[in-house]
């Protein structure tokens, strides 16, 4: 069964309260999408930790019910 | 032997090894084609581990390295990452020193 947008960015939330998270339906099947994520739980996190962070949120959804989740994840610019 | 130290030995017998779906020259999903790829073009030999041929392999080296995805990248053993991050630390310029910092070969095609 597909995901929704909006039940990634809840699952991504509830592990990293403060992300902000732009979500995009890459081919509109509810298997592709990509996801850009800025959580200042990220900084000072290697590319591959801040991903596992992420996935981790998916509880398991990642490689099962979805398919392709395009990462690009960030802490937020310092001021 | 267990699979987990079937997997081990597999990442260790190259100094660049792909996990992914299909081989190198006829890759069987967009992501692990991506990797392809961008190893041809930086001019870095690797050894393509087809997943697709072993259902054990496909679902053990997730939990080896604690990532739900094909294609997986290492280099001299150590997880790099997915296509999103081998395409990322390409185009920012990060991946050929790597390589270099751990003393992988790279034939001298690699374009600047």
């Amino acid at each position: 069964m597909p995901m929704q947008a909006r039940d990634i960015e809840a699952l991504i939330k509830s592990a990293l309260p403060d992300a902000s998270v732009m979500i995009e339906d890459l081919a509109g099947d509810g298997d592709h999408y990509a996801a850009r994520i800025v959580s200042e739980a990220f900084r000072g996190k290697s590319r591959l930790q801040q991903h596992q962070m992420v996935y981790a949120a998916l509880k398991g959804s990642m490689g099962g019910e979805l398919h392709a989740l395009a990462l690009h994840t960030a802490a937020p610019a310092q001021k | 032997m267990g699979i987990r130290e079937d997997i081990d030995g597999i990442v260790k017998s190259g100094d660049v090894v792909l996990f992914m779906k299909g081989t190198p020259q006829f890759p069987q999903c967009g992501f692990s084609g991506q990797v392809v790829q961008i190893l041809d073009h930086v001019g870095v030999p690797f050894k393509g581990v087809n997943v697709l041929e072993n259902d054990a392999i496909r679902q053990g080296i997730k939990d080896y390295a604690n990532w739900p995805t094909i294609p997986q990248l290492y280099i001299k053993g150590e997880f790099i990452g997915g296509c999103d991050i081998v395409r990322e630390m390409f185009q920012s310029g990060e991946l050929i020193p790597l390589l270099q910092e751990k003393g992988v070969a790279i034939r001298d095609k690699a374009i600047g």
